[in-house]
């Protein structure tokens, strides 16, 4: 009896076996988990002496805001961060293994990273995954060729700009860019235009909110300024805080157990480095 | 179809397009408009869609951004080894053979659509078409992407050997306004590269400076130009 498929080795990348197996199970009911999203607005633009990154910080679980201030701009090399929307746990790990990639790059080549080898490696990466990997990054660093500015999508294209925004945002954030931007803008008006960019996210999108992080990228160095702007504080507080009198909450009955006689210590060898 | 619905987020990243290139009597003249889409939304208004291959071939690129992109990054590799090995400048029969086999043999992974074209002595002005499918096509003229649909009437009626660099020029960019005028997909501004002998030169065509067709309003003021 000859078979009639063959069994070849896997040859590396994503495997879609399981995926006919996921989609059967939902066709009988299961509920699939719900992803981590990070809804977002993130931004970036070049200015006059580098580049300015920016990003929101809201991160949902389906309808739920399940992080009110999580982190969106993400360490690459001491020259370059890139700022993630998408599935958070693919752009948490896409930036983490390229970061790692270009550290062992630098010290092979004993140079200062440049954003071109970034972009290089994080498209390849991702079209390898033809999609899979849901990370729509915006990437953005100074390098000795200049400042630079990249969008990066899921399939694996890249886009070079002189502003970008991505995200569920970006239609607002790419609103306020498109009145607002002008070539060779100082510090503090491109700080400006990407916090009204990514504030037009916050208020206009519901999968963006919370605060406003920056990044501020020149050839002196990296600046990142969390929470640059909270315009979402809590509307009630009480002014003594919350304390509550111990008699609030009755006690239906108490159980006191000793743990320590089921904790023995012994007493053992320092161990040994050789 | 629901254009708003969330799905246009995680669409891929597509060129819907209108490519052009055409022999001229010195040589080449490469055009193509400037827009990009995810879905419904119009991701990058100034892409470049024609991008070096070697200093004498450029590649016209249609289709999904991703998989033009990689061939043609992987093209220029192979290209930069093949020069260096031969010790000649490639020709753009090379170059388009390679283009072809990359889409040919990964035809089932691939959405793209090129055209190769270029100047070298041998053949002077060449330009190959590459469809989806992996077909190699030398052609006195071709174009590709969604637009091209309303162009094969006009290029056929309009097209005629040996033009000059100024006429065969003028030609590009009426095609691309046309189809820009007609398809959704396509618009921004108009690209153009012309290879010849004496090398290579970048033109570029705002959306002011390019003709006006049957009932299309004269641009104002145009907001988005600082």
């Amino acid at each position: 009896m000859t078979k009639t498929t063959i069994d070849l080795p896997p040859k590396g990348g994503f495997s879609f076996d399981l995926c006919r197996r996921n989609a059967f199970l939902e066709s009988q009911g299961t509920k699939m988990p719900k992803f981590r999203k990070t809804g977002t607005t993130i931004v970036g633009l070049v200015f006059k002496d580098g580049v300015i990154l920016g990003a929101d910080t809201r991160a949902t679980e389906g309808e739920i805001v399940c992080d009110k201030n999580c982190e969106k701009i993400h360490y690459l090399a001491p020259n370059i961060s890139c700022c993630g929307a998408g599935t958070a746990a693919d752009t948490e790990n896409v930036t983490d293994m390229v970061s790692s990639q270009l550290e062992l790059h630098r010290y092979a080549t004993g140079r200062d990273s440049r954003v071109v080898t970034a972009l290089t490696m994080l498209k390849s990466h991702l079209f390898g995954y033809q999609g899979a990997v849901s990370a729509a990054l915006v990437l953005g660093g100074v390098d000795v060729t200049g400042p630079h500015l990249h969008a990066v999508y899921p399939h694996g294209s890249t886009d070079t700009l002189p502003f970008a925004t991505m995200g569920s945002g970006s239609l607002a954030a790419m609103a306020m860019f498109e009145s607002r931007f002008k070539e060779g803008m100082t510090r503090e008006e491109g700080i400006e235009v990407v916090c009204a960019a990514i504030c037009a996210g916050i208020f206009n999108d519901l999968g963006s909110g919370s605060n406003v992080d920056l990044c501020v990228i020149t050839k002196g160095g990296k600046e990142y300024l969390r929470n640059y702007q909270q315009p979402n504080p809590r509307s009630y507080t009480h002014s003594k805080g919350y304390h509550f009198t111990s008699g609030h909450t009755a006690i239906l009955s108490s159980k006191i157990r000793a743990l320590r006689n089921q904790v023995r210590v012994v007493e053992g060898d320092v161990m040994e480095e050789e | 179809m629901e254009p708003m619905a969330g799905g246009w987020m995680s669409a891929a990243h597509s060129m819907g397009t209108t490519i052009l290139a055409v022999e001229y009597d010195e040589g080449v003249i490469l055009g193509a408009d400037s827009r990009t889409t995810t879905g419904v939304y119009v991701a990058n208004r100034a892409s470049d869609k024609i991008t070096q291959l070697t200093d004498n071939v450029y590649i016209c690129r249609s289709g999904s951004a991703a998989d033009t992109q990689v061939v043609s990054d992987y093209v220029r590799y192979f290209l930069n080894q093949h020069t260096i090995q031969l010790g000649k400048e490639a020709t753009v029969k090379t170059a388009a053979n390679l283009v072809k086999e990359l889409a040919y043999q990964n035809k089932s992974f691939l959405q793209a659509g090129m055209i190769v074209a270029g100047w070298d002595k041998y053949d002077g002005g060449s330009v190959y078409g590459i469809p989806l499918g992996g077909t190699l096509l030398r052609l006195p003229f071709s174009s590709g992407g969604s637009g091209s649909s309303y162009l094969y009437g006009f290029l056929d009626q309009a097209w005629r050997p040996n033009m000059s660099k100024d006429e065969a020029e003028r030609f590009v960019v009426k095609s691309i306004a046309l189809a820009i005028a007609r398809d959704g997909a396509s618009g921004g501004v108009v690209r153009t590269v012309t290879v010849n002998a004496h090398g290579v030169e970048r033109n570029f065509f705002a959306g002011d400076k390019l003709p006006l067709f049957h009932e299309e309003i004269s641009p104002g003021r145009n907001p988005l130009l600082a």
